[in-house]
């Protein structure tokens, strides 16, 4: 704002020639608008750019500052290895998991109903809390369900006899079940914009010229609706990966997960064996987020062309 | 509204055609073989959602249950809650310091958190709607980025910066995790504005209010915020939905908020720290149904325009 009122001055005393005064004006705007976005940027550089940035830097680091790429070999020790693949595996499970039943929960919601129902109204507004609803509060709702004191393993016992092995919830199964609970709903968001693209005159438009159900969904909604699923699946992938409360709130101590991982660094970052470790792993989270979403955008562009 | 309406008038050209072909009984089939496919679709759907709400309910019911049965003992109380009302954990061998503490913090963290996004995000987005499509496009590109950099990744750089802050310019209160959080709702926040600014006409309403006499102050006090005043609040909404619901920055910074004292209360007495995160979740809950109230009202202006 101050530089927007400074430049006010010169602007005034030099508009003599009306040429050089719109060129003045236009000058003076844009340096206006420039200014007023001034803070947006410094903000975002100190809170978002210089944290990405000392990731990147402390990967490459030494104890004393030098360049060096040795920190990268912790990548491959076995742990690292396998914190990766069960986080890849557990974020590609429960992405398809929640990818499927999201979508045919809002394919369900779409057909031969009204657009702004109360139903489709009422689980899509359930479905923008749930998708938010990680972390403790989400470990809490599983353990009060299927922990060691969990209202349904008490049901499962008294009815058939079985007991629910206690530790299931922080096996990978578990885990998976638990990351669907927010999977869902997050599909449930982004796929029901996609589906409501979907025109009933195209299915009757495919049966007037003979097609078949079948021949519908092969020939038509399925190739229409499939870039946009995949971009919504990688979406969802990207967010089971980031994902650290729940995780953390269910595993106290073992790090299986990547994010586990880097808590486990940050607290021994004062460990020499240590160094860079956080770093490292932060900066191959940030790699893989950003191929999902390029590869995200990139179906999301050819998706585009139905709009 | 505009389905149905189509299925019905597309229904009728359909048992025309097989009225005209009223010989060919093949061509009477069509009208039989939808209405036996909508039964089969609504069949379908109504598992479909059935199962899926199943899936989403049975954990949440199983919350209440759980707050309202003593897990060792099997006794039936509404201890926790009496507990949570009345601020006094005794009964139940819990202090709720902590609780209390931490949603201090969290109420706190969610209005710096929301005027500090405000003041950075409103006047920007405005400015450069109207005046730069370029810049426009750049503010798009950084305030969606953080949802490319996940929270655990930026708490490992924000580390070294807390650490300073908290050492040599500010304090180690948790009030000053606000300017993480800023970072943290900026991409939620940014659609929200952006709807509101693509569905008003804002370049006009400048030029008219500044062809008037009107100063830029004016213009964007009496002018634009009242037009925004929706997305404003949508935006606010989601932000304060976020901050309340995080866990990551706080607990690996060491600060204390609602979901690190939740966590801690849940060591040693479940039921409460439960109980507490139903009441936050129906908090969530009002907020973003009165989020969608105010979308559906904003859709149905937009319409009477």
């Amino acid at each position: 704002m101050t530089a927007a009122i400074a430049q006010n001055g010169p602007a005034t005393k030099f508009a003599g020639p009306s040429a050089s005064s719109s060129v003045l004006a236009k000058h003076r705007q844009e340096l206006g608008t420039f200014a007023v976005t001034l803070p947006f940027f410094a903000y975002t550089a100190c809170f978002l750019l210089a944290p990405t940035i000392i990731v990147v830097i402390g990967a490459f680091q030494t104890r004393d500052g030098g360049f060096t790429l040795a920190n990268f070999s912790k990548l491959f020790e076995p742990n690292t290895v396998s914190a990766f693949v069960t986080s890849i595996l557990v974020s590609i499970a429960s992405s398809v998991i929640g990818a499927v039943v999201g979508g045919l929960a809002s394919y369900a919601l779409v057909i031969g109903a009204k657009p702004n129902g109360l139903l489709r109204r009422m689980v899509s507004a359930i479905s923008s809390v749930l998708a938010q609803f990680g972390g403790v509060m989400l470990a809490f709702a599983f353990i009060a369900t299927i922990g060691i004191n969990g209202i349904g393993t008490m049901l499962i016992k008294q009815m058939t006899g079985l007991t629910v092995n206690p530790n299931w919830l922080s096996s990978l199964s578990g885990l998976v079940t638990v990351y669907c609970y927010f999977q869902i709903p997050l599909m449930i968001i982004i796929f029901l914009p996609a589906v409501d693209s979907i025109r009933p005159q195209w299915r009757e438009a495919c049966e007037s010229l003979g097609g078949n159900t079948y021949q519908y969904w092969t020939r038509v909604a399925l190739p229409i609706l499939a870039p946009r699923f995949i971009s919504a699946f990688l979406l969802l992938f990207a967010s089971a990966f980031s994902a650290y409360a729940t995780a953390a709130a269910l595993f106290s101590q073992r790090s299986i997960l990547v994010p586990l991982m880097i808590q486990g660094a940050m607290r021994n970052e004062m460990d020499p064996n240590q160094q860079g470790f956080a770093q490292v792993l932060a900066f191959a989270m940030i790699i893989v987020v950003a191929i999902v979403m390029l590869l995200s955008h990139a179906v999301e562009k050819r998706a585009g062309r139905w709009q | 509204m505009a389905v149905s309406e189509t299925s019905q008038t597309v229904k009728v050209p359909a048992t025309a055609t097989s009225a005209k072909g009223a010989a060919d009984t093949s061509a009477a089939k069509p009208p039989q073989l939808r209405a036996a496919r909508v039964r089969k679709q609504s069949v379908i759907k109504f598992v479909i959602l059935f199962v899926t709400l199943a899936f989403l309910f049975i954990p949440l019911f199983s919350m209440l249950v759980f707050t309202l049965r003593h897990p060792l003992s099997g006794r039936w109380s509404l201890a926790p809650w009496v507990a949570i009302f009345t601020g006094n954990g005794e009964s139940l061998g819990a202090d709720l310091t902590v609780l209390w503490q931490g949603l201090g913090t969290s109420l706190a963290l969610c209005v710096v958190t929301v005027v500090i996004m405000l003041l950075l995000m409103v006047p920007t987005m405005v400015i450069v709607h109207i005046r730069s499509k370029v810049l426009e496009r750049a503010i798009e590109w950084v305030a969606t980025l953080p949802l490319t950099i996940p929270a655990i990744v930026l708490v490992v750089g924000l580390g070294p910066i807390y650490r300073w802050l908290s050492a040599d310019v500010l304090s180690t209160n948790p009030i000053w995790l606000c300017f993480a959080y800023v970072i943290l709702v900026m991409p939620f926040a940014f659609r929200a504005i952006a709807v509101g600014l693509n569905s008003i006409d804002v370049k006009t309403l400048v030029e008219a209010s500044r062809s008037l006499g009107a100063s830029w102050p004016k213009v964007f006090f009496r002018v634009i915020i009242p037009n925004l005043w929706q997305s404003i609040l949508s935006a606010s909404f989601i932000s304060i939905a976020v901050v309340l619901g995080e866990y990551t920055v706080a607990s690996l910074l060491g600060r204390m908020n609602l979901q690190v004292a939740l966590y801690q209360l849940g060591q040693s007495n479940s039921q409460i720290s439960t109980a507490m995160s139903l009441l936050a979740l129906l908090f969530g809950v009002v907020l973003l149904v009165a989020l969608d109230l105010i979308s559906d009202r904003v859709r149905k202006s937009k319409e009477g325009k």
